[in-house]
């Protein structure tokens, strides 16, 4: 009987393994709140590249500046475009209606996108951008195929010239020590103003500071939750010790 | 003081009430940790009560606002993250206590006689939390609130002769909208708390009535002093208030590591797709309820043939009903001249054992996508999940048992 249990329960395991993942292989990301520069290089990103089309319209850029430690007048003198008060949600110009028009579907809003797709999502997505003369733009994506997006830091990255790959491990080889890997993008067809790995950081930059959009209440959870457990961990003494005192004469 | 309670006390009989149901009221001395999870649910109750109160105050129910209210609670509200997470991961936690309070009851049959009214208000609170859950999972107005509310509102549907006119008088509209919103929102804050405290009052009651059970299934009151008190009872204020204490600030502990460091709980509290806004044109690849319906998921996906020509959607809404109601009836189920397992034999235990790794597995088959391997052995955890209770009739009385003890034991 326990047998027959057993092999029915092991039989079962491959199923249950290939339960998640579906998709491509993603590079990993590590998003750090407390780095303030990243974050604060992010913002500038996103605000550079990424708000003509992408709206954040649950934040606002106040709440912004002040977690990111960004003076309220430098914030508006330099990220703010739209004519927007600082106190206000960061709405953008474009009209859904006419970006599905231009693009087949309207940008998403994304205050909320690391959250829904994962940072290691993001941060793969980002450098994933590859040269494909049948796509209107231009480029297609390895992460998001036939993405309706144009490949917006070009400029930046340069365009890679065949479909990239990633989330596979570096190898090194044995007798000279030279670093093999296949990750990434192997050839520009277009060059662009950052190296390889200045692009990879200024990606993670970006999905960093997405990182915190989407939950920017995280830092404060951590440190209230901490006092929390160190409070709850100290009444514990206590109602312990309530409780052995007045169940020592119970037999 | 005194005078004031004893003036209140001439009018209202407020230290008769305090005495019947905490300081006078004798449980048996040997409850063990199984049993905290009673006071747990109660203390989950009034931190779901609370935290949706304050929550309701800056909640918007209209489809167009709904989402957007969500996020300005998240990102503006004071505190408004802590009243929310509180509130999601509280919704989960209400499951997980009362899921380990049912086991405990089925482990020593706290539902035989004389608690089968207690057994049958608990799972009619179960039932109505399970309502009060999905309407609540509507409210985000997130992807997976939307799709998931209009898979489970279309097994209306699959009723025949009168199903597409029920579900569409449920949704109020031909498909999920934000009429439908609106009269969940109204359910989920007014009706259904009101019905949920009504039946926890009615639980209590009964149990007050007939006392609690404990794990050897021993009836306290059949040896009294010479005050008529059970000798093996303790007054359950001071004693289980100061033991429950304990078990509320480790349950705590746990809770607000949840809620503090992982809220969403890897996708089983709060899943990913729940922050994008609804959107009735774009179907999400793979629709999973949240975990604590992933059983009867399971199995209503475990229902493949078709039967009498009726389609096997149908049949699978039937067995998952069955799944519920047949609960119901166990207090009658079960012929065995013992409650406790402790002192039930061989093949119970093996049931109880079977039934709980039926109900696991369903539940983790639930949350993935079918596949062939998966629909069967979902098929076959739905037989051991009902033969627990059809067979028990047979099992439970020709089980070996061993003798009960005149007095609890420690």
């Amino acid at each position: 009987m326990k047998k027959y249990l057993l092999t029915l329960v092991l039989a079962c395991i491959p199923m249950f393994a290939t339960a998640s993942g579906s998709g491509v292989a993603l590079d990993h990301m590590k998003p750090d709140l407390l780095d303030n520069a990243s974050l604060q290089r992010g913002a500038a990103l996103f605000t550079n590249y990424c708000m003509g089309c992408h709206s954040m319209k649950y934040a606002r850029y106040e709440r912004v500046a002040t977690d990111l430690d960004i003076p309220a007048s430098l914030y508006e003198e330099n990220l703010i475009f739209t004519g927007a008060k600082i106190g206000e949600l960061m709405q953008i110009g474009m009209s859904a209606q006419e970006a599905k028009g231009w693009f087949g579907a309207p940008p998403p809003d994304l205050s909320l996108e690391a959250r829904l797709r994962g940072t290691d999502w993001l941060y793969t997505y980002l450098r994933a951008f590859y040269k494909d003369d049948k796509r209107p733009y231009g480029v297609n994506n390895a992460v998001f195929p036939d993405v309706g997006m144009p490949h917006i830091f070009a400029d930046l990255q340069g365009v890679c010239a065949h479909k990239p790959h990633f989330g596979e491990p570096v190898s090194f080889d044995p007798l000279s020590g030279i670093e093999h890997s296949s990750n990434g993008c192997q050839e520009f067809s277009a060059k662009g103003s950052m190296t390889p790995a200045q692009y990879d950081a200024a990606a993670y930059d970006l999905v960093n500071f997405l990182a915190y959009m989407g939950e920017p209440s995280k830092l404060d959870s951590h440190r209230i939750g901490t006092y929390v457990l160190m409070f709850l961990a100290f009444m514990f003494v206590f109602v312990y010790l309530l409780n052995r005192e007045y169940w020592k004469d119970i037999h | 003081m005194q005078k004031l309670i004893e003036w209140i006390d001439a009018r209202l009989p407020v230290v008769d009430a305090f005495e019947r149901h905490m300081s006078k009221y004798y449980a048996p001395k040997n409850f063990n940790m199984w049993y905290f999870f009673g006071s747990l649910s109660l203390l989950v109750l009034v931190n779901q009560l609370l935290t949706g109160i304050w929550l309701t105050m800056s909640y918007n129910p209209s489809a167009e606002g709904a989402f957007a209210s969500v996020e300005y609670i998240m990102r503006d509200v004071e505190y408004g993250w802590l009243l929310r997470y509180l509130h999601s991961t509280g919704a989960s936690a209400f499951f997980v206590v009362v899921y380990l309070h049912m086991f405990r009851g089925l482990m020593y049959g706290s539902y035989r006689k004389p608690r089968e009214l207690v057994w049958i208000f608990g799972m009619t609170i179960y039932l109505a939390l399970m309502a009060e859950a999905f309407m609540g999972y509507l409210l985000p107005w997130g992807q997976m609130s939307y799709w998931g509310a209009q898979v489970i509102v279309s097994l209306f549907g699959a009723i025949p002769f009168v199903g597409d006119d029920l579900a569409l008088w449920i949704r109020g509209d031909y498909l999920i909208s934000g009429i439908t919103l609106n009269r969940f929102f109204a359910l989920h804050v007014v009706a259904l708390p009101i019905v949920l405290l009504a039946l926890v009052v009615l639980h209590l009651l009964a149990l007050h009535e007939v006392g609690s059970n404990n794990p050897d299934g021993v009836e306290i009151k059949k040896v009294k002093d010479e005050n008529g008190i059970p000798k093996d009872g303790i007054p359950f204020h001071p004693y289980y208030t100061v033991h429950d204490l304990v078990a509320v600030v480790v349950f705590l502990f746990i809770f607000c590591v949840v809620v503090f460091f992982f809220p969403e709980m890897n996708g089983f509290f709060m899943e990913k797709p729940n922050f994008e806004p609804a959107n009735a044109l774009k179907t999400p690849d793979h629709i999973a309820p949240v975990w604590y319906f992933t059983p009867f998921y399971a199995m209503l996906r475990a229902v493949t043939y078709p039967l009498f020509g009726v389609d096997a959607k149908f049949w699978g809404v039937v067995v998952m009903g069955g799944a519920i109601a047949i609960l119901f009836v166990l207090p009658w189920l079960d012929r065995s001249p013992v409650k406790s397992i402790r002192y039930k034999g061989l093949i119970s235990k093996v049931a109880l054992l079977l039934f709980a790794i039926s109900f696991v597995v369903l539940g983790y088959l639930g949350a993935l996508p079918s596949t062939p391997g998966r629909t069967m052995v979902a098929q076959i955890m739905t037989t051991v999940y009902f033969a627990f209770f059809i067979l028990m009739p047979w099992y439970s009385k020709i089980d070996k048992t061993k003798p009960v003890p005149e007095r609890v034991t420690g």
